[in-house]
């Protein structure tokens, strides 16, 4: 790929040809505030935020979607530029409900950051006043559009990174907000409930019912639930896992999870009922057993079983290999061709 | 992802087989001669303008009535309907024209009058003068003053309207005769490149409000890489007021398609779209009926006139968004998403419609290139001005006498737009100021009544050039009241998608609104300079860049009026409500209204009855049955949309009973107070009862007098309330203090 040179701040910057000048300002560490920009999204340009000046270009334009070209000149940050998105995020504050300390997005939210970093304290306008749309009809996690700031990132997720499509913009002016199809319900769409849109919610407008605690430790590891093998980060309190996320890096599912992997995943960890070691039936008691003395039984019992009457079910739930290996024993050790998977429907 | 082009909704997609090879020429000559036997035929024509202007002011009853007449008085006449000419004022238009002789033009006219006209001019020897609005075409009728010559045809120049009006829209060999698809023909004969430099040459610049270069445009277009090109005909005009589009699409639907398929050449787009309002259904009709047409001579299809060009034209109907006019967020809709501007660059010549290279030119651009490859690019520039070439149409509105749809050249003065076609303003009083470009536009004061209208001048003024609307203000309007009307539009017109036009404009609109409310800050003013300023440079497409443009030239020009209504408390333009004077004459006696809820309505009747003792000699019930003549109710039990509710009168502030009434019995007894009749001075006309939206007055005594809702002012007077209200026994009706 071809390499331009550009000027960001006076500062000669080298950059690869297609990238956008964020990009580019974020990779030499020059900040330039973002509302609506998300590395896992196509950029936007919405929020206008992240306006810059382009020597011969008109206007304002959104870094984060104005590419680099050889030789440009780019201020981020002037007296106009900072007036503007001071303004910008008045306006947004001016349309967002009073109510931080009551706000499960509090201490966590895009608008906080961007209202200290700007050192905005008091909007002084006339608040707009809107709802928004209050839905509580998913199990795993709350609608309250009345603190939405209509960056799109919840409807790009599930657009762009799911791929189902469950909401979209609706509405125009200020009642514009992101809804499911006929503004319905969002437990009557066709959401999934995988919590996509509520990691990439900026803001309070998507939280969670059940907020994971802040973990102490956290480490990675393979999504057990299906056999995708998702890379997942738990973290854990006092012993016990408390939080689970996608791990960004890996390369399976770059940090996205499902209803399965984001909600589900650690509560079996440490659940009463959770065999921790192989189980032996003696005189019709289940009875704890080692590895070895689990292994062995299993071995005589196949040895005396003639290839007719051996017969193995795999599943879904388990890695490819262990499904190849598993008909590899079948056929060649078991010399039966009575292999079946529950996804073979 | 875009759906590809193949998924996409298509309003049509005609097969292309069975298309005749027709000789083009051939075919034209033989419209001329039609059209020359025609004119100079031994029929008399009627011609009434019948686009959706002229429909909607009694075009259709016109139309339907004229073969009775005509049959009536014994005269043989062909009735064609043609398009718009554009003088709305004068709508319905008929014109007559006698074999050899000049259209005579009728104004105003109705089925009354129509068979007078017809008799005069056709039977008695001579137009009537009384309804003559002036002759049209070359020559002389009599002593009848020419149209043309007039001062509201004068100083114009049709191009893109040049067929408007003289034509019938559905007929291909009208187009023809008029030296139709001769563009086409020699643009199809040219190198594409030459076609743009034509282009290039004669200046035109984009007229949906851009100006920028078409030629330019193209060639951008014609440069990028890509298996497929598409050209796309915005028609989604949106603008309120505007109608330049749809006059040509309904009166000269040819010219435009002429013009796609000349840029489709051009461009090497072998898809054309037209992105047209679902709100134009006759447009749509037209130009279905002309593509069929175009097939039937080759000009649509495959290879068109034998060049090896092949291009086929789909409508795709918006759904109604102001912001669909922008040309990313028109693509967005093709593609059948969400119509939201997309951040520019990528230009649409690179990167448009489905991902491939793409040019939006709007209607009347294209509407100007048929012209310009016919009678070449000199020509074309040697109307307006260097910088700004060609002409404009303006939907002319508001307080002017002339309303309607004009062409002009560029560089004429808003004066001679103002007072020659548009006739001066209405009533004569003083011009105050003009609104350019709609609600994207500024307002202009009058210091600049003898600036050229271009659009280099307008943009220095603060203004736009626009789509063309153009809407003429008199010293009776508010122009904190204009910016707080035309932002009312742009902010519900926003898609939502950026913060600074989403929540900027409401922000701007509640701070007007506050103003004309009387309850304006000190600081508003500056407060809406620096949101205006920031939305204009923070806004993502067209629509938010220029939203504040009303209010910020109205604060540049009129900065005084706003502090009037902030700091005086007054409205000059003596139009914000809460701001008029109270006349002190007309006290406000009897402050309070009945207030109706409708689903608590049983209909039991009791209001009905009690109106009407309390309205008898007797006031009393028993007594009141045998009185003669026997009193009447001013309230009556009415079924409105499955419901049965109480309906008397709402006592309007500004009524229209009021506002008929030949001697002034019906009057308005100061503000708030109740409408009332006076049965002294009442002649039983009955205006009112035909003037009042709500059936409310009715006639009696043989149409002698008027009854209607007193209030029961009698009843108020000595502390009472109104008698239905009292005797309802479920609430649906109140007694409302205000």
């Amino acid at each position: 790929m071809a390499e331009v040179t550009l000027t960001i701040d006076g500062q000669s910057v080298k950059a690869d040809e297609g990238m956008t000048i964020l990009e580019a300002a974020n990779a030499v560490g020059i900040h330039i505030p973002t509302l609506c920009w998300d590395p896992d999204l196509v950029p936007y340009g919405g929020c206008r935020l992240c306006i810059v000046q382009v020597e011969g270009l008109r206007g304002l334009p959104p870094s984060c979607t104005t590419q680099v070209a050889d030789g440009m000149v780019v201020i981020t940050e002037n007296e106009e530029i900072l007036t503007t998105r001071r303004l910008v995020v008045r306006l947004q504050l001016a349309d967002h409900p009073v109510d931080c300390l009551n706000c499960r997005g509090n201490l966590d939210c895009g608008l906080q950051k961007l209202s200290r970093g700007l050192g905005i304290y008091g909007h002084g306008l006339p608040p707009t006043g809107r709802e928004g749309t209050q839905d509580d009809s998913n199990a795993v996690f709350v609608r309250d559009m009345s603190k939405c700031v209509l960056c799109a990132r919840c409807v790009r997720t599930c657009h762009e990174i799911v791929g189902v499509g469950a909401i979209e913009l609706v509405g125009r002016g200020l009642g514009t907000e992101p809804a499911p199809f006929l503004a319905k319900d969002i437990r009557s769409s066709s959401c999934e409930s995988c919590g996509e849109c509520v990691v990439h919610c900026p803001t309070g407008a998507l939280t969670f019912v059940n907020p994971h605690p802040v973990p102490a430790t956290e480490a990675n590891t393979v999504c057990p639930f299906c056999g995708t093998g998702c890379g997942i980060t738990l973290g854990a309190r006092n012993g016990k896992v408390v939080s689970a996320r996608g791990n960004r890096d890996s390369p399976v599912n770059k940090g996205v999870l499902c209803v399965k992997g984001r909600f589900g995943s650690f509560e079996y960890v440490n659940h009463e009922d959770r065999l921790t070691t192989p189980m032996i039936r003696k005189a019709g008691e289940l009875v704890e057993a080692s590895w070895d003395e689990a292994l062995e039984l299993v071995a005589t019992k196949l040895k005396a079983v003639k290839p007719s009457e051996f017969g193995a079910f795999t599943s879904a739930k388990v890695a490819n290999e262990d499904n190849y290996l598993l008909q590899k024993f079948t056929r060649a050790v078991m010399k039966t061709n009575n292999i079946d998977h529950c996804a073979r429907l | 992802m875009a759906l590809p082009p193949e998924l996409g909704r298509q309003d049509r997609l005609e097969p292309t087989e069975g298309e005749k090879t027709v000789n083009l020429d051939q075919r034209i000559q033989s419209a001329k001669d039609n059209w020359k036997a025609e004119q100079e035929g031994d029929d008399v024509r009627v011609y009434v303008g019948s686009a959706t202007c002229g429909l909607a002011a009694g075009a259709r009853g016109i139309l339907n009535q004229l073969p009775g007449i005509l049959a009536d008085l014994n005269i043989e006449a062909q009735i064609v309907p043609v398009g718009c000419i554009g003088m709305c004022f004068a709508e319905p238009l008929v014109d007559i024209q006698e074999p050899g002789k000049p259209r005579v033009s009728y104004r105003n006219v109705s089925s009354e009058v129509l068979p007078s006209i017809l008799e005069g001019q056709l039977k008695n020897g001579g137009p009537p003068k009384e309804w003559v609005f002036g002759t049209l075409g070359e020559g002389h009728y009599g002593e009848l003053g020419r149209l043309e010559e007039m001062a509201v045809l004068a100083p114009q120049r049709r191009i893109a309207l040049r067929n408007c009006g003289w034509i019938d829209p559905t007929l291909l060999d009208h187009y023809l005769a008029r030296d139709g698809y001769v563009g086409l023909q020699r643009a199809l004969g040219m190198k594409p490149e030459e076609v743009i430099q034509e282009v290039v040459d004669s200046g035109l610049r984009g007229r949906g409000g851009g100006g920028f270069p078409t030629g330019l445009k193209w060639s951008f277009c014609r440069k990028a890489k890509g298996d497929q090109k598409y050209l796309i005909c915005n028609a989604d005009e949106g603008d309120p007021g505007a109608f330049m589009d749809r006059s040509v699409l309904e009166g000269d639907p040819h010219a435009v398609l002429e013009g796609m398929a000349i840029a489709a050449y051009a461009i090497g787009a072998s898809v054309a779209y037209i992105y047209i309002r679902a709100e134009y259904p006759l447009a749509v009709q037209r130009l279905l009926h002309a593509m069929d047409q175009m097939r039937e001579i080759g000009v649509l299809g495959k290879d068109l006139l034998g060049s090896g060009f092949d291009l086929e034209i789909k409508i795709k109907q918006g759904a109604g968004a102001f912001v669909c006019g922008e040309e990313t967020a028109l693509i967005a809709s093709i593609e059948g998403q969400r119509g939201m501007p997309r951040p520019r660059p990528p230009f649409p010549a690179n990167q448009g419609l489905f991902g491939k290279p793409s040019n939006v030119n709007n209607v009347e651009t294209l509407g100007n290139v048929a012209s310009i490859l016919r009678e070449g690019s000199k020509w074309y520039s040697g109307f307006g001005t260097t910088e700004s070439p060609g002409t404009k149409t303006f939907a002319l509105t508001g307080k002017v006498n002339n309303p309607g749809l004009i062409e002009v050249p560029m560089g004429i003065t808003l004066r001679e737009v103002v007072y020659g076609v548009g006739g001066g303003v209405l009533d004569g009083r003083p011009f105050k100021a003009a609104q350019t470009g709609g609600p994207s536009g500024g307002c202009l004061p009058e210091q600049f009544l003898d600036m050229p209208i271009e659009y280099a001048s307008l943009a220095k003024a603060g203004s736009i050039m626009g789509s063309g609307g153009l809407v003429i203000m008199d010293d009776l309007t508010c122009t904190v009241d204009i910016a707080r009307y035309f932002l009312t539009f742009t902010q519900n017109e926003s898609c939502g998608k950026c913060t600074p036009c989403r929540v900027g404009t409401k922000e701007m609109l509640t701070i007007l609104e506050r103003i004309c409310d009387g309850k304006g800050q000190e600081g508003d003013i500056e407060l809406l300079e620096e949101l205006g300023d920031s939305i204009k440079k923070a806004s993502l497409c067209g629509l938010g860049q220029t939203a504040p443009n009303p209010t910020l030239t109205t604060i540049k020009y009129f900065r005084e009026e706003y502090e009037a209504h902030i700091r005086d408390h007054t409205c000059p333009g003596q139009t914000c409500k809460a701001l008029l004077p109270v006349d002190s004459e007309a006290t406000l006696v009897h402050t309070g209204l009945i207030r109706m809820t409708a689903d608590r309505c049983d209909a039991c009747g009791k209001c009905v009855e009690a109106c009407a003792v309390a309205h008898s000699e007797s006031k009393d019930p028993e007594l009141a049955m045998n009185e003669d003549p026997l009193p009447r109710p001013r309230v009556r039990l009415q079924p409105v949309r499955g419901v049965t509710v109480p309906t008397s009168c709402r006592h309007c502030e500004a009524a229209a009973c009021v506002l008929v009434c030949p001697t002034g019995a019906m009057a308005k007894t100061g503000q708030g107070g109740p409408v009332l009749c006076d049965d002294d001075v009442c002649i039983g006309c009955s205006a009112c009862v035909i003037a009042c939206p709500y059936g409310v007055p009715e006639a009696y005594l043989e149409g002698e007098k008027i009854t209607k809702c007193d209030l029961c002012i009698d009843r108020l007077d000595k502390g009472g309330i109104p008698a239905c209200v009292e005797a309802c026994p479920t609430t649906c009706l109140e007694w409302v203090k205000r």
